[in-house]
């Protein structure tokens, strides 16, 4: 850290009344979506000369408060000041206009264009003040100039795909600094460059903010954030957690911040089972050395009826994967997979339905949904393709399963004959759980059946669930929220990177420990 | 609040329930292609004489709207058939191909001749017209068995799947009958596409059955609920447990068979089989049929009966282009002025657009 930097620094946090007021400054943002609530209350302070980063996992809401930052969405309460002055922008253009600049994770400018011409797209300057025809000579010099600004140079007239993506990253920097931004926000600039481009962005990050400029960094990488940063703001399920000093804030704490230590607001959700059950369960499922290339070392496991197993890891850690082999949605090219004691291949998800398993997957609108059928017809789909195409369910039948599980899992619908498009995503998702439900399965793997919903419809929703596990059906649940597995789990498996990293039971773990063995030390 | 509680406890007594049926009306998918057939109608009317007298001669129903009917069976079966493949989100431009090839395999293996037996002239065929049309359906089928092993087993897009059998299929009727005409002398073959049945032409039986066939397979089976969840969301679908390869292949297979009869239809109504020629662009208006009765390209949600009405307005286009006398060569214009415009008509964003300007 530089001597400037940290004099900056302590100047700004120890003496906010002072001369150097936020550039930006957020306060009591809320912001909701069709019944979920995506931010509430959050607040954010930018100052000039600083790089902040906005950290959160994936659901956190920082793409929202991005998106109300830059006129795409309006907030639903709470104020905006730029410089002391309330702003509302209606558009990015607006934003932009205001000097709140952003540059996105997918360069979004015109590959077969010149590097001045995607500068200065669609604010080409012209000959004779403005009316003539573009100028091209000026528009390189000046490209030229802004490049040059942050120690590039390259040739401007050649077309920008010739360039690697960190260089492409900077002409789009290079294009909000042209619009004399005052704030710079970066949404995951890093995901697709490699080590050395991640250096070269830096570098000119720190000459901007040295310059002045205050800049909002979005990233989900932990290196990345210590590197860079002056300050972190770390939010969670919508609710800023806090505002830290990077130099003050340990990884651990940080990653703690993220996922939600003991204190988390939902703690009540869902009981932990009896002990005593989890012994009386009979063995369902036994894994043997279950692996495919590319997205699971071979492990091997149980699943027991009447017991929680909560698969635990970060997001590619394999918990997808693992789920997708157990219902045969991929194949597996090693180990066996055998059910109350019998070896059976799960080569498609009609297998392992007619085996007795149910999948709800983490991908609500890609791989749950049928949007524009009705909530009946979503309801009985998995049932109905199990009795086969020519066993049609009655419709009488049809709407009394349908408005049986309506009823018991309080799923809010017009109408059972309303397309489950138009319901909010708790109650699509109550809906797909009723799929499953309705096939009376032995065994169900949750995907992350809590995510992008509201805490009740969560809390709703888990307490069904382990209500039906204690009657003895076998349930994978896989969830990010590191405390919500430890609470729902009877065992659990945390992978990493694609690998075992043990198996453990009912309070062998705790939160930090789990931490410890997804980040390789061992617990 | 509370009365309007109780007119909902109570719907039977809610005094907005004709309003609300009303409303149901305007916006059933139907109603625009229902409109449109009658909107042409209504000019026949006015603009053909006679268009809707109807003859009864010989035992036979004539007339104009008879006629219409009668010429476009082709294209409703093939409409049929094509409405299930549109619902999967898929398209089936070989049709016209497959139309060629039925025909062409059923003309060769009937063929025919004039034999005096006693001095009586009769007709007899090479091969057992059973076996003949069976042969030629079977022909049809292995198409369908082809597009739908290219899309469901290859994952290949339908439109260049399906491009291949138009190319290819076509070429093969030629190479069959060596690019000429071959002409059917065999008199029970020219029943399938010219003949009556209850004073009613008989292809139009052969469409009745096939609708019917179809109405029980939605009613009475799964099929319906499945094409639609594969068209909306073929990911969705196989992990609900449907066997989603095994259902494109079915609709592809279905259509082929669609077009295979329509191909015998038009060869016996021509009394010959024309490779070159037959079935040429069926598939197209097969498409605009599934289009103008309301069924959306991009799946899901599909209208049997709004594809029969589809094939219906095509033809009484035609049909009314050519009483009107309009000169051959507008014809296509004419047609495609109004395919326009019921498109635009269904057009949501064509819609919001013109009620913004009615209201403004």
């Amino acid at each position: 850290m530089s001597i400037r930097r940290l004099f900056h620094f302590e100047f700004a946090m120890s003496n906010p009344a002072s001369s150097v007021a936020p550039a930006l400054e957020l306060s009591g943002i809320h912001k909701a979506f069709t019944g979920v609530q995506a931010l509430t209350d959050v607040g954010l302070r930018l100052y000039p000369g600083e790089v902040h980063t906005l950290m959160g996992q994936n659901g956190a809401g920082k793409s929202t408060l991005i998106k109300v930052l830059t006129g795409v969405y309006p907030p639903d309460r709470g104020s905006m000041l730029l410089h002391g002055r309330a702003i509302a922008p209606g558009s990015t253009q607006q934003a932009q206009e205001l000097g709140i600049s952003t540059v996105y994770q997918e360069v979004n400018l015109c590959p077969n264009l010149s590097v001045a011409e995607n500068i200065f797209i669609g604010r080409y300057p012209r000959k004779w003040r403005g009316i003539g025809p573009i100028d091209w000579q000026r528009m390189q010099v000046q490209a030229a100039q802004l490049l040059a600004r942050l120690d590039l140079h390259i040739d401007v007239q050649r077309p920008l795909s010739v360039y690697p993506l960190a260089v492409q990253q900077m002409v789009a920097i290079s294009r909000a600094l042209s619009v004399s931004a005052r704030v710079l926000i970066l949404d995951e600039p890093t995901s697709s460059l490699d080590e050395a481009e991640v250096q070269l962005l830096f570098t000119v990050l720190r000459k901007l903010r040295d310059e002045g400029m205050a800049i909002l960094f979005v990233t989900h990488f932990l290196e990345q954030t210590y590197a860079i940063s002056d300050r972190i703001t770390v939010l969670r399920n919508g609710v800023r957690e806090g505002e830290y000093a990077a130099s003050a804030l340990s990884r651990l704490e940080l990653v703690n911040k993220m996922v939600g230590a003991a204190a988390s607001q939902d703690a009540a959700v869902s009981a932990p089972l009896p002990n005593e059950q989890m012994a009386s369960g009979a063995l369902f499922l036994q894994a043997r050395g279950l692996g495919r290339k590319g997205a699971l070392a071979p492990q091997d496991f149980d699943l027991r009826s009447g017991e929680v197993f909560g698969l635990c890891g970060l997001l590619g850690s394999g918990r997808t994967e693992t789920a997708r082999l157990l219902f045969g949605a991929d194949k597996a090219d090693s180990g066996t997979i055998s059910i109350r004691g019998k070896v059976q291949r799960l080569n498609n998800p009609r297998d392992a339905i007619h085996a007795g398993i149910g999948f709800c997957s983490e991908d609500r609108k890609k791989e749950g949904a049928i949007l524009e059928l009705s909530v009946r017809d979503n309801i009985i789909l998995a049932l109905q393709a199990r009795s086969g195409l020519l066993h049609v369910i009655p419709r009488k039948r049809q709407r009394q399963i349908a408005a049986d599980y309506v009823k018991w899992l309080g799923i809010k619908t017009a109408d059972i004959e309303t397309p489950i498009g138009l319901l909010s995503g708790g109650n699509q998702q109550k809906a797909l759980l009723a799929r499953w439900l309705a096939t009376t399965p032995a065994m169900l793997i949750l995907d992350e059946p809590t995510r992008g919903i509201d805490v009740r419809a969560k809390q709703e929703i888990m307490d069904y669930v382990v209500g039906l596990c204690r009657q003895g059906l076998a349930i994978v649940f896989i969830s990010s929220e590191i405390a919500e597995v430890l609470r729902c789990s009877d065992r659990m498996l945390v992978l990493r990177d694609r690998q075992g990293g043990g198996q453990y039971r009912r309070g062998e773990l705790d939160e930090s420990s789990v931490l410890q063995v997804i980040a390789g030390e061992t617990a | 609040m509370s009365a309007s509680m109780n007119s909902k406890l109570f719907a039977g007594q809610d005094e907005r329930a004709p309003a609300r049926r009303w409303q149901q009306l305007l916006q059933h998918p139907l109603l625009r292609p229902v409109a449109a057939l009658a909107v042409l109608l209504l000019i026949d009317l006015f603009l053909i004489p006679g268009f809707f007298r109807i003859e009864l001669k010989d035992g036979h129903l004539y007339g104009s709207v008879i006629d219409i009917f009668n010429r476009a069976a082709p294209l409703m079966l093939a409409a049929l058939g094509m409405t299930l493949v549109i619902a999967t989100r898929g398209i089936d431009i070989s049709v016209g191909a497959v139309v060629a090839i039925a025909g062409t395999v059923a003309a060769m293996l009937i063929g025919g001749t004039v034999v005096m037996h006693n001095g009586v002239p009769e007709y007899a065929s090479n091969m057992p017209m059973g076996w003949a049309l069976a042969a030629a359906l079977g022909a049809a089928l292995l198409c369908g068995v082809w597009n739908g092993l290219l899309v469901a087993g290859l994952g290949l897009q339908p439109i260049i799947a399906t491009l291949i059998l138009m190319v290819a299929g076509r070429g093969l009727a030629q190479l069959l009958t060596d690019g000429q005409i071959i002409t059917v002398y065999y008199q029970p073959f020219f029943f399938l596409g010219g003949g009556y049945l209850l004073g009613l032409p008989f292809s139009l039986f052969i469409v009745a059955a096939m609708f019917v066939l179809l109405a029980v397979l939605m009613r009475k089976t799964a099929l319906g609920l499945f094409i639609q969840a594969v068209g909306i969301n073929p990911v969705a679908a196989r992990l609900a447990g449907i066997r989603t390869a095994a259902l494109i292949l079915f609709v592809y297979v279905f259509c082929s068979l669609c077009a295979g009869m329509a191909g015998l239809m038009i060869s016996s109504n021509i009394k010959s089989a024309d490779a070159n020629n037959a079935g040429l662009l069926l598939e197209l208006d097969a498409i605009l049929a599934v289009t103008l009765g309301g069924t959306s390209l991009a799946g899901g949600k599909f209208s049997l009966v709004g594809s029969v009405v589809g094939a219906l307005i095509i033809q009484a286009l035609t049909y009314t282009i050519y009483s009107l006398g309009v000169p051959p060569e507008v014809n296509m214009v004419v047609k495609s002025v109004v395919v326009f415009l019921v498109c635009l008509s269904q057009s949501p964003e064509f819609r919001r657009l013109s009620s913004s300007l009615v209201k403004s």
